[in-house]
């Protein structure tokens, strides 16, 4: 276990030197390119900037609540959908034909409907999230146990009950692996919404470095950007560790 | 029979070094397959029948000694071999027919295409499978997929087939078959056979020679030749005296084996006695422990 | 019968929802939500009379240019990671990091190194949609059965053969999935990084159209970029069914 920890360790020492030597050796254009050094330096200098701060809480912000909206949205609308057999009949060819649409397509129509305000945003984050949670509701609603749903029928459960012991319990799994892609989906639009939007948060924080022509700091926000993302990941992966632990579907999923 | 070898384990030892730790597996492995022989190797469970498979097929480099094929030593899977796994849903290529299953190593080794389509046609007909060149492995049962495992390598025209316990997780029916079709495909085409197996039966029924080897650090207990008729029957076969008195002397030996004895004197025939053999406790206990 | 059955389940409620639409609609006089009807009159003379060719095209030719470079340079790079342990162990957290950077802040990066052009926006699409496939192509190459691998070795199978009828086809499957997810970031990312410098493309229209309010044309330019999405998903659906069977077929056998 310790070996490939180390040697992941060095595998991120080598890029990073390798970020350091390439733009000194000119083999690319520092002003291009800055060396880690250089990038490391407008970062800590991001850093202590109010403006950074409140990007980064703002983009968050809208992070959350567009995955909170789709995550409660896609849900319900899973279950309610996965639970009555001839709704998803009917649905089915619709999600498999609004799923695809992209979401970039919905910027000019969220411009024009919100300006740049963080609405704009949220209209891509949910539209694009939601359709994550969905789908894996989707499919854990019909992966339930058809003999205990039987046994929940024949012992006279009620609708209600039977979503609470039976569907929901065993959709778990799937639910969680829902909300972990759509939180990293979220993201990614949260931050593109910002960039060609323009609504407050860190990509706009980028698109304004870009403009000034400050290549540094523009590197320093892209290297948060990712470091987000990659926090986002460990953190949502290991409370579905937590939660799931006891699930033995997990390592079925894990295995797929 | 005056053949030379086709297939010599000369004194081949294997040793796992994982860190600062070693295990020796195979202590000191010593035989010889002549060209056209029936050999079965019976051991216990753990007397490192798979690792020495796997140094003969040239998948694992050997400590000292050395695997000769045909006289010349082998770095490598050589040309000349082909192999039988045990797990014949793992050894077959699921995104090929079975046709292009047994045709894929022919292809590499530049057989023409003509040659090649006669030589799939006939290795699947061999095993009795002319019916479904077309369908995928996962469509057949087990036992129709290990028959396909064995044409792709019959077709493969081995100087020698190993084969590794191929029939352990097949059906009693379907193995009693394909035990027949072993015994059939190496008479009918004079093929040479390495057969490991764990089933005393299977060995004496199968075998022309039965190698018993004992436990890991594995040696080579004793060389049973097995005198039956060569024709050889599932009933009738197994009801004679002499399968029986065979059949408990290799008994015998593996249960020697299990308890750690690793050498029987030499002259002690087929179905003597088996009781001379000296064990080792104190080297029997340590090899436990580093297992 | 039960085709027919199967088709009517699966229109109605298209239909329903079109229909909907185009009637609640109809009297619209919302600046921002033309009447149905007068967008899909827009379409014909909006897309069919040239920019078919002008904005259209060029978009779908970057589309499959980046992509196909990122697939080429995903699926190489991945199943020669996927086969070395210690390889992978070294670039995993690297690569972790650069697949977390939310690949259209690639742009103002990639316009630095490669100008507004063409090549900008082709290079944009590769590095974004590289990841998943390498990512997933890692995990295919791993997935690969040992004994597969054995009886490759056994049977003289030369390095050719064993990219090809091996490793490749043995790691389709995680490849597959991949590539889809790298699919709608590709189109994702020829959208935005048309929207953000460009002379023509569906992006750059789009964005025009929007900017010159002429609503009636940017709602049929975002439906024609929803038609290529969904067609382009289709079309992915048809080649997976095809390149896949074998492993639907094994799945449904077990």
């Amino acid at each position: 276990m310790r070996a490939p920890w180390r040697r992941g360790l060095v595998g991120v020492g080598v890029f990073v030197a390798l970020l350091e030597v390439v733009p000194r050796t000119g083999l690319v254009d520092p002003g291009y390119l800055p060396t880690a050094g250089t990038i490391a330096g407008a970062l800590g200098e991001q850093l202590s900037r109010e403006a950074f701060w409140s990007a980064l809480l703002d983009t968050l912000r809208g992070w959350s609540i567009g995955l909170g909206i789709a995550v409660v949205a896609g849900v319900a609308a899973g279950i309610v959908i996965g639970v009555v057999p001839a709704l998803r009949a009917f649905t089915a060819s619709t999600v498999e034909f609004l799923r695809p649409i992209p979401s970039v397509a919905l910027i000019p129509l969220a411009v024009l409907m919100f300006g740049t305000s963080m609405q704009s945003t949220l209209v891509l984050i949910v539209y694009a999230s939601f359709w994550q949670v969905l789908v894996q509701v989707l499919d854990g609603v019909r992966d339930v146990d058809p003999v205990t749903q039987e046994t929940a029928r024949s012992y006279g459960f009620a609708v209600p009950t039977r979503i609470r012991v039976v569907v929901w319990p065993a959709a778990l799994p799937n639910v969680i692996t829902g909300i972990r892609l759509a939180a990293t989906v979220a993201l990614v639009l949260a931050i593109t919404g910002e960039l060609v939007i323009g609504s407050p948060g860190l990509g706009r924080q980028i698109a304004l470095a870009q403009s000034a022509g400050a290549v540094e700091a523009m590197y320093g926000l892209v290297v948060v950007a990712g470091l987000l993302g990659v926090a986002v990941n460990l953190s949502i992966r290991a409370a579905e560790r937590r939660l799931l632990r006891w699930h033995v579907s997990v390592r079925r999923e894990n295995a797929v | 029979m005056t053949l030379p070898p086709v297939l010599t384990v000369d004194h081949v030892k294997k040793v796992y070094v994982t860190g600062d730790r070693s295990v020796e597996a195979v202590r000191d492995l010593h035989f010889e397959v002549a060209t056209g022989e029936l050999v079965c190797v019976v051991g216990p469970s753990g007397a490192g029948k798979t690792t020495l498979l796997r140094c003969i097929a040239g998948l694992m480099d050997v400590t000292s000694g050395e695997v000769r094929l045909e006289g010349s030593a082998i770095s490598g899977p050589p040309r000349g071999m082909a192999v039988v796994f045990q797990e014949y849903g793992r050894s077959l290529f699921p995104w090929m027919t079975v046709r292009r299953n047994v045709e894929l190593p022919l292809k590499e080794k530049k057989v023409p295409r003509e040659r090649r389509a006669a030589l799939v046609d006939e290795a699947l007909a061999t095993v009795g499978l002319d019916h479904v060149h077309d369908a995928y492995p996962w469509q057949l049962s087990g036992g129709m997929q290990q028959r396909v495992a064995i044409a792709r390598a019959v077709a493969y025209e081995p100087q020698i087939l190993l084969m590794d316990e191929p029939f352990a997780a097949v059906d009693a029916q379907t193995r009693a078959d394909l035990e027949d079709l072993i015994r059939r495909l190496w008479s009918r085409l004079g093929v040479t056979v390495l057969f490991v197996t764990h089933d005393i039966d299977e060995a004496v029924y199968l075998g022309e020679r039965v190698l018993v080897l004992s436990n890991s650090p594995t040696v080579v207990l004793e060389d049973v030749p097995i005198d039956l008729p060569a024709d050889r029957d599932q009933l009738a076969t197994r009801a004679l005296p002499r399968f029986a008195e065979l059949r408990a002397h290799v008994y015998g030996l593996v249960q020697q084996a299990k308890r750690g004895v690793r050498a029987v004197p030499a002259d002690s025939g087929a179905a003597a006695s088996h009781s001379t053999a000296h064990t080792t406790p104190h080297s029997a206990h340590r090899e436990r422990k580093s297992l | 019968m039960r085709f027919i059955r199967s088709i009517a389940t699966a229109t109605v409620l298209p239909v329903l929802l079109v229909a909907a639409w185009w009637f609640t609609s109809l009297g619209s006089d919302d600046f921002f939500w033309p009447p149905l009807r007068d967008i899909l009159t827009e379409v014909p003379s909006t897309w069919f009379e040239g920019r078919l060719g002008a904005d259209v095209a060029p978009s779908l030719l970057r589309l499959s240019a980046g992509y196909s470079l990122a697939l080429a340079i995903g699926i190489s790079a991945g199943l020669a990671i996927g086969l070395s342990a210690p390889l992978r162990q070294y670039c995993e957290p690297v690569f972790e990091f650069l697949r977390s950077i939310p690949p259209p802040v690639l742009v103002p990066i990639i316009m630095l190194f490669a100008g507004i052009g063409d090549s900008m926006k082709i290079v944009v699409i590769a590095f974004g949609c590289v990841w998943p496939i390498l990512l997933n192509s890692v995990e295919g190459a791993r997935s690969i059965d040992e004994v597969l691998h054995d009886t490759a070795r056994v049977y003289g199978l030369g390095p050719a053969a064993r990219f090809r009828h091996l490793l490749l086809r043995g790691a389709s499957p995680h490849i597959v999935t991949g590539a889809r997810q790298a699919l709608s970031i590709a189109i994702i990312l020829v959208v935005i990084s048309e929207m953000f410098a460009a002379s023509n493309g569906l992006g750059f229209t789009i964005v025009q159209f929007q900017r010159s309010f002429a609503i009636p044309q940017m709602w049929s330019g975002i439906l024609l970029l929803g038609a290529i999405g969904v067609i382009l998903a289709l079309v992915f659906k048809l080649v997976e069914n095809r390149v896949l069977a074998w492993y639907f077929g094994l799945r449904r056998k077990q």
